[in-house]
C-alpha cells in the first residue's frame, strides 16, 4: 500500500489539475482527461511514442538514482545528457568506417557524462564543495557549449539552422519494428535501469557506493577507499546521462540541436525519488511521467489544454510525495547501514 | 556615451539576479538551501506580467510580485522546515510546479492572441544632481525603483548581517540550529521569516524582469537566472557585497553580448553567457572556497 502512495497521489493531482485548467481555459474537462488518456496509451502508435519519450527519462533517472543512493547529490544529469548528446554527435557525424559506428556512439556519449561528473566529483573531493551548485553551474556551461557547436562547429553544411548534420547511417541505433520509431535504445534504458538497482543491492562495488553514501566516517573506519568510491559514483551517475544523451540523438532525433533536452535531467530528479530510488519503481514513474507528456500533447491538441501543465503535475506530485514521505532518503540510509536488503 | 548606457544597461540586467539573490543569502544564512528560487522567480514574473496587464499599472504588478514570491516559498517552508521534507528535492517540486503553472496559466489566460505580451513599464526614476555625473550617472541615477531597491539593500544587508543581533541570529541558525535552539531560538520560525523575506525579493526579482528588462512575458522567461542567483550567492561568498558583485558581473556579460551583437563582432555570444557559470566554478577552486558557507547549509533541522 505505501509503495502505491506515490502512484495514486500522481493520479489524483493530474486529474484535479488537468480538470482545473481546462475549466479555466473554458474548455471541457472531461473531454481533457480523456484526450490525456487515449493520447497516451489508447494506440500501438500512441503506446510507441510513451515508451519513446519514457527512454530518456529512465536513463537520466536511473542515473540520479544510483548517484542518490550514493550520497552524491547529482543535479548535473541536465548537463551530463547535453555533453553526451554533442559527443555522440561529433562520433556520429565524423568520417570513418560506418560499420558498427552505433556502439562508438554511445561509448562516446558515456565517457563524456562520465567526464563532466568527474568535475563536480573534483570539486567536491579536492575542495568540499557540494555538488548541488557545482552539478547546476555545469548545466549551463552544457547548454551553452552546445548551443555554441551547433551554431559554430558542427552546424550543418547547409549552414541554414543551428543544427548538426544527421549522424551517418550506420551510427543510428536499430529499429527493430518496421514501420515504428521504437529503437533498441529503450532496451537498453530497461536493461541499464535494472543492472543499476542489481548493482547497488546485490554487489560488492554497489554495498560500497551506498556504505560511502549513507555514512562515511564508518565506511572509511571499514577500510572502504570512500573518496574512490565517491568518484566512480559520480562517473557511473554522469556517464549514465551521457548514455542517455547519445541514446536520444542515436534513437531520435539523429541530430544535435540547443533544445535537445526539455529538462530531461531536471525531470528525472523527479522521477528517481517518485520511484522511491528502486529500479522497479524508477522504471514504473519513467513511464508515468511519459505517459502524461504524450497524452498531455492529446489534450492540448483536442481540448486545448496545454501540455507544460504536465510539468506542473510533476512538480505537484514530487512536493507532495516529498511532504508525504519526508524521510525517504533517510530511511534509505538506514536500510544501507544495515545492508543486505532487496533493490 | 556607450560605455554609460551599458554600464546602464547592466544594471538593468543585473537586478532580478540581485534581487533574487539578496533573499537567497538571506534564506542561506538561515541554514535553507532553496533551489527553488527559479520557481519563486519564475512565479513572481508571471504575476508581475499578468496584474501589471489586466491593471495597467506596474506598481501593481511590483505588488503582485512580491506577494506570489512570499507565498511559493512559504509553501517551500511549510514542506521543508515545517514537514522536513528534503530542501533538495523540494525545491526541484517548486521548479517544476511554476514552470508548469506559470506556462498553463499564460497560455489560457494571456497566450490566445498569438502577439507578444506588451507589459506597462517600471518608470526610470531620475536623482536630481547625481543623474548628470559622467559615466555612472544613468546606471546609478537614471533607473527604475527596483535597481535603487537592489543597490540599498544591500549594504543594509551587509551591515545588518554582521553587525546587528537579529544578524547573528540568523548566522547563528544557519552555522548551528541545534545550539541556536538551545539557547531558546525559535529555530522554525526565523527560517521560515528568512524564506519569506527570501521568497518576496525573488518575486520581486521577477518584477524587474517583466516590468523592467524585458516587458513582456514568455513561457519559463526566468531562464535560469534563479540557479544564476545561487550561482551569485557561492559566488559572492555568502556576503552582500560578493553578491552585488557576482550579480553586476553577470548584468554586464549580458550587456556585453548585446553589444558585441550590435557591434556584429565575430565572438561567438555563447562564450559570453557562458562565462559567468566558469568564472563561479573558477571561485570554487580558489582555496577555502567554502571557508564562508553556512555550516549547516542545506541539512534537515530536528529538535533533539
Amino acid at each position: 500500500m505505501r509503495a502505491l502512495a506515490p502512484a495514486l497521489v500522481a493520479l489524483v493531482v493530474t486529474v484535479v489539475l488537468a480538470a482545473t485548467v481546462a475549466y479555466l481555459g473554458g474548455a471541457d474537462a472531461g473531454q481533457a482527461i480523456r484526450a490525456l488518456v487515449v493520447g497516451s496509451v489508447g494506440s500501438t502508435s500512441n503506446v510507441a511514442a510513451t515508451l519513446l519519450r519514457a527512454t530518456p527519462l529512465l536513463l537520466t533517472g536511473a542515473a540520479v538514482m544510483l548517484a542518490f543512493r550514493s550520497g552524491v547529490f547529482n543535479i548535473g544529469a541536465e548537463g551530463q545528457f547535453l555533453v553526451g548528446a554533442l559527443a555522440a554527435t561529433v562520433a556520429g557525424t565524423a568520417s570513418g568506417p560506418e560499420a558498427g559506428r552505433w556502439l562508438l556512439v554511445l561509448l562516446a556519449g558515456a565517457l563524456a557524462g562520465a567526464g563532466w561528473a568527474a568535475i563536480a566529483a573534483a570539486f567536491r573531493i579536492g575542495r568540499q564543495v557540494n555538488e548541488v551548485i557545482t552539478t547546476i553551474l555545469l548545466n549551463f556551461v552544457a547548454l551553452y557549449l552546445v548551443s555554441y557547436a551547433v551554431d559554430g562547429p558542427l552546424q550543418e553544411a547547409a549552414g541554414q539552422y543551428p543544427q548538426s548534420d544527421l549522424l551517418a547511417a550506420g551510427a543510428m541505433l536499430w529499429r527493430p519494428i518496421a514501420g515504428s520509431r521504437l529503437h533498441v535504445g529503450v532496451a537498453i534504458a530497461l536493461v541499464t535501469a535494472m543492472a543499476v538497482g542489481a548493482l547497488l543491492s546485490r554487489t560488492v562495488l554497489g554495498l560500497r557506493l551506498r556504505a560511502a553514501g549513507s555514512n562515511a566516517p564508518a565506511a572509511r573506519l571499514a577500510g572502504f577507499p570512500v573518496l574512490r568510491d565517491l568518484t566512480v559514483a559520480f562517473a557511473l551517475s554522469g556517464a549514465i546521462a551521457g548514455l542517455a544523451g547519445a541514446v536520444e540523438v542515436a534513437g531520435v532525433t539523429g541530430r544535435l540541436y540547443e533544445r535537445i533536452s526539455p529538462g530531461y535531467g531536471y525531470t528525472a530528479i523527479a522521477i528517481a525519488l517518485l520511484g522511491g530510488l528502486r529500479s522497479g519503481g524508477v522504471i514504473a514513474a519513467a513511464l508515468f511521467f511519459a505517459a502524461l507528456a504524450a497524452g498531455a500533447s492529446a489534450m492540448e491538441r483536442s481540448a486545448g489544454v496545454s501540455s507544460v501543465l504536465v510539468l506542473a503535475v510533476q512538480g505537484a506530485t514530487l512536493l507532495a510525495v516529498a511532504m508525504l514521505n519526508a524521510s525517504l532518503l533517510r530511511r534509505f540510509a538506514r536500510l544501507d547501514a544495515s545492508a543486505g536488503e532487496e533493490g | 556615451m556607450l560605455l554609460e548606457s551599458f554600464l546602464a544597461t547592466g544594471f538593468v540586467l543585473g537586478t532580478p539576479i540581485l534581487l533574487a539573490a539578496l533573499g537567497e543569502l538571506l534564506v542561506e544564512r538561515s541554514g535553507v538551501l532553496n533551489i527553488g528560487v527559479e520557481g519563486v522567480m519564475l512565479g513572481g514574473a508571471f504575476a508581475a506580467a499578468l496584474t501589471a496587464w489586466a491593471s495597467g499599472s506596474a506598481a501593481v504588478g511590483v505588488g503582485a510580485a512580491a506577494v506570489t514570491g512570499t507565498v511559493l516559498a512559504l509553501l517551500f517552508a511549510l514542506a521543508t522546515v515545517r514537514l522536513g521534507a528534503d530542501q533538495i528535492i523540494a525545491g526541484a517540486a517548486l521548479n517544476l510546479v511554476a514552470l508548469g503553472a506559470t506556462g498553463a496559466l499564460y497560455r489560457a489566460l494571456l497566450g490566445a492572441t498569438g502577439t507578444a505580451l506588451v507589459l506597462p513599464t517600471l518608470p526610470a526614476i531620475d536623482v536630481p544632481l547625481l543623474r548628470q555625473l559622467p559615466v555612472l550617472g544613468q546606471a546609478l541615477f537614471g533607473q527604475h525603483a527596483l535597481v535603487y531597491l537592489g543597490l540599498c539593500l544591500t549594504p543594509l544587508l551587509a551591515f545588518g548581517l554582521a553587525h546587528t543581533g537579529l544578524g547573528l541570529r540568523l548566522r547563528a541558525l544557519g552555522d548551528h540550529p541545534q545550539a541556536a535552539a538551545s539557547l531558546g531560538l525559535p529555530v522554525r520560525r526565523d527560517r521560515t521569516l528568512a524564506l519569506a523575506v527570501g521568497g518576496g525579493l525573488a518575486g520581486l526579482g521577477g518584477a524587474a524582469l517583466t516590468l523592467a528588462a524585458t516587458n513582456t512575458f514568455v513561457e519559463g522567461i526566468t531562464a535560469g537566472r534563479g540557479f544564476i542567483a545561487l550561482a551569485v550567492v557561492v559566488f559572492g561568498r555568502w556576503s552582500a557585497w560578493g553578491v552585488l558583485g557576482g550579480a553586476l558581473l553577470f548584468g554586464l556579460a549580458s550587456a556585453l553580448q548585446f553589444q558585441f551583437q550590435a557591434a556584429a563582432l565575430t565572438i561567438p555570444y555563447q562564450l559570453f553567457l557562458m562565462l559567468p557559470y566558469v568564472l563561479t566554478l573558477g571561485v570554487l577552486l580558489l582555496p577555502s572556497g567554502r571557508a564562508s558557507a553556512p555550516r549547516a547549509l542545506g541539512a534537515r533541522y530536528e529538535r533533539e
